[in-house]
């Protein structure tokens, strides 16, 4: 099957050995030291799409078939979704294989939704000989200098002995300090040169690459001072949390301090919906306490988090009054949007214990009860009607809640970008960390079906819904073919709106309602499920709403259920853009 | 308020770095007035100096982006009065125009040039200085007719620095001493940086 190479092909050994840290030299091809250097990391699954410039490794990967459990996307950009949906839920580094050319340049969005969202991924692409680089060859694009942006690292491979090594430093800079993606291109050349293999070491330091800033704790005391002496102060907590695995130490935190804790989108379920101290969401569309109180705080602490404009709303008028206490892992992030009053650096599974140590044990009863007081007022405003609807028409909220009493809150909850996501990030209930898997920073439409599919194979045991929107959905739904050839259990529950409903509701409420390009149809999602195997239904009256989910849920293997939503519904509260977040909407 | 700054950035040496390095600049829009990439007093470490016109807020948070990158270990910025900079320029004149209407021992003395090649048809200097002094040689050379000019970027010695070789100690070591700290002027945005 594979095709002519510059080197003679040898016979396929029998068995390959598994142990990678063996100290044998053995002869080995370049492809093969790709494989030995994922099975020495612990990869067990990749998700990828074969071609030309990457065939010698896929003609290797037949031999490792049974130790790399190998997914057949339908497009690279679902495989690297996927691979983001992995890595979400699993807590591991995700791996994609994509061909030259148009298979690397199909990554891009991937990588730039990783990068921003500070996913761990490790991309192999293939590339041309190297003695065809720059020559325009078929299918020779110069994806190292494409990537450069949106790539924590990169690097092109043109001689095997440097794929042990090389590989190595992808996995470390990948997962470690602020994760982000590494995308390895290597020549063909390579990937069929034989070499002296000598084993696999794990790297573990590299001179010029900072991974952890060093914890100064004279930051950390003068932090606990300012926060003992506050008599308002709010946590905001972001990823950091989760990708550190601090949630444990966040909680002691916060429950020694009695500080109420909000959370930035890709913060959600860090701290179950539930727990006391949980106020809510932050930002554009977050509760209305968190932004309101955001400009009435004393002490601003954020954890984990990175200040985004979605988050802050007028910079200029933000947390004005406030002493900023800024924990981050990335030192490029401490006054890069806030200016801080006292920056700690460092891994927070580190410096939050040493916090709550020099913290004292308080409640701030009577400003939480503020909190409390806003939620009301949101809940009356807002959320009873959202939840409780007395339209016609079925509310994406209404969904929410009648999901949260099916699964208890302890599903993982895949979004796409739209107003679904708002409402699902709103409402959804996480008992449980690593329950969130959604595109903050970049809001890739598409992103919700192949990262559902990724999340499923990261958390095998869990349940995936995947909430996504009439057009989200229809651009990556080719990903069904890849759910029907391989058999992930995802939940594909539709929320039809019969419009492209976030940019809508912009154009209502900021554009007179000139509705400009986002009233979209929709094919028979649920005929075109069948048309991939598998089972699902479409409902529009709310009395099947409840037995529609529970079928969903309780179906053995994939289903799609389409529900259709009221057309004009708008997400509320909302912090106009370029409005300050006490300039916060309820309606 | 802009200003010009000069970026001293310490790197491994890479192919693709400058692409890296460039892009931090082009994507905010910040126009690079000149960039020397050379080797350093260590070793095997590169060194990048690149001359800005911005804030010292900006500057201040492009060289906390840079130093993110994988393959950079520090990058230092400085106003004019805390480096020692030149540049070096090329003039290439007609020889005949130059030896009948310009006294070229003076041009030597005054401007601090140097003749690198005397021929029949064309003589060229060069001068090594700052930007006015560079640029006054221009001004007089100009009536003679001026065949080429061309100037190189700009190169700057940090008069505050002891140099990379203890710095590089500490990034070798893979636990890094309590004195390698990370963004230690942050949250004093009026101390001038030293090294």
């Amino acid at each position: 099957m594979s095709n002519a190479t510059a080197t003679p092909k040898t016979t396929p050994k029998s068995k390959t050995e598994p142990a990678a840290k063996t100290s044998v030299v053995r002869e080995l091809s370049g492809s093969q030291a790709v494989l030995e250097a994922f099975l020495a990391e612990g990869v067990d699954t990749i998700f990828g799409y074969p071609g030309g410039a990457i065939m010698p490794i896929y003609d290797a990967l037949y031999d490792y078939r049974d130790k790399l459990n190998h997914i057949l996307v339908r497009h690279e950009q679902g495989g690297i979704h996927a691979a983001q949906g992995y890595a979400r839920t699993s807590g591991r580094t995700g791996v994609v294989f994509a061909t030259s050319g148009p298979g690397a340049t199909n990554l891009v969005t991937g990588l730039a939704d990783a990068m921003i969202d500070s996913t761990p991924l490790v991309c192999v692409t293939g590339q041309v000989f190297a003695s065809l680089l720059g020559t325009d060859a078929f299918q020779e694009t110069d994806v190292i200098n494409i990537t450069t942006p949106v790539t924590k690292w990169n690097y092109q491979v043109t001689d095997a002995t440097e794929i042990p090594s090389v590989l190595a430093k992808a996995f470390y800079i990948a997962g470690s300090g602020r994760p982000g993606p590494v995308l390895i291109d290597i020549t063909k050349n390579a990937q069929v040169q034989k070499f002296n293999y000598e084993g696999y070491t794990k790297c573990e330091h590299i001179r010029s690459y900072r991974p952890k800033p060093i914890v100064r704790k004279e930051y950390i005391t003068e932090a606990a001072h300012l926060i003992n002496e506050a008599q308002r102060p709010f946590v905001l907590f972001g990823q950091g949390v989760i990708l550190g695995g601090a949630e444990k130490e966040f909680q002691a935190f916060i429950e020694k301090s009695g500080i109420p804790a909000a959370w930035t989108i890709l913060g959600a379920g860090a701290v179950p919906t539930d727990h006391p101290l949980n106020v809510g969401m932050l930002g554009m569309h977050g509760n209305y306490g968190p932004n309101l109180l955001t400009n009435e705080c004393d002490v601003l602490i954020a954890i984990g988090m990175r200040f985004d404009d979605r988050v802050t709303g007028r910079l200029d008028k933000y947390a004005k009054q406030a002493k900023v206490i800024h924990l981050d892992i990335d030192p490029a992030e401490i006054d890069k949007n806030i200016k801080t009053t006292i920056p700690v650096w460092g891994d927070c599974k580190e410096t939050l214990p040493l916090l709550t140590e020099a913290v004292e044990k308080k409640t701030h009863t009577a400003w939480l009860q503020r909190f409390k007081d806003a939620y009301k007022k949101e809940v009356d405003a807002v959320i009873h009607d959202e939840l409780n609807p007395t339209t016609a028409e079925m509310t994406m909220g209404e969904v929410l809640k009648v999901l949260n009493e099916l699964t208890g809150g302890d599903a993982v909850i895949v979004t796409d970008v739209g107003q679904h996501q708002m409402v699902a990030c709103r409402y959804a209930k996480f008992n449980g960390t690593r329950s969130n898997v959604t595109s903050g920073g970049l809001g890739t439409m598409g992103f919700g079906l192949p990262a559902a599919i990724g999340a499923k194979y990261g958390a095998p045991d869990r349940t995936v819904v995947a909430i996504i929107g009439d057009g989200g959905f229809q651009m990556t739904l080719q990903e069904l073919g890849t759910i029907m050839q391989f058999g992930a259990d995802v939940k594909i529950l539709i929320l039809n709106n019969r419009f492209l409903g976030m940019v809508r509701q912009w154009q209502e409420l900021f554009n007179d309602k000139r509705y400009s390009f986002v009233d979209i149809t929709s094919p028979d999602f649920v005929a075109l499920a069948k048309a991939y195997y598998i089972d699902g239904q479409s409902i529009t009256d709310r009395k099947d709403l409840k037995k529609a989910l529970q079928t969903m849920l309780e179906h053995k293997g994939s289903y799609l259920l389409e529900i259709f939503t009221g057309k004009e519904n708008n997400v509320f509260p909302m912090v106009p853009q370029g409005c300050s977040v006490s300039e916060i909407r309820l309606k | 308020m802009k200003q010009e700054y000069t970026i001293t950035v310490y790197t491994e040496n890479q192919i693709g770095l400058i692409n890296r390095i460039a892009i931090m600049f082009s994507r905010r829009k910040i126009n690079i007035e000149s960039l020397n990439t050379s080797p350093s007093e260590v070793h095997g470490i590169h060194r990048f100096t690149i001359v800005i016109n911005e804030t010292e807020e900006v500057v201040r948070k492009l060289c906390r982006q840079l130093e993110k990158q994988v393959e950079i270990l520090k990058a230092y910025y400085n106003n004019n009065d805390e480096i020692i900079w030149q540049e070096l320029a090329l003039y290439k004149v007609s020889t005949d125009q130059i030896a009948e209407n310009v006294k070229v021992e003076r041009l030597l003395r005054e401007y601090g040039a140097r003749a690198v090649v005397i021929r029949k048809d064309y003589t060229v200097f060069e001068t090594t200085g700052q930007r006015q002094e560079i640029d006054k040689l221009i001004k007089f050379l100009e009536p003679y007719g001026l065949i080429e000019f061309v100037r190189s970027a700009r190169v700057a010695i940090i008069k505050d620095s002891a140099g990379f070789h203890e710095k590089l100690k500490d990034f070798e070591l893979s636990a890094p001493s309590e004195d390698v700290i990370e963004n230690e002027y942050l949250s004093q945005a009026d101390k001038v940086f030293s090294m």
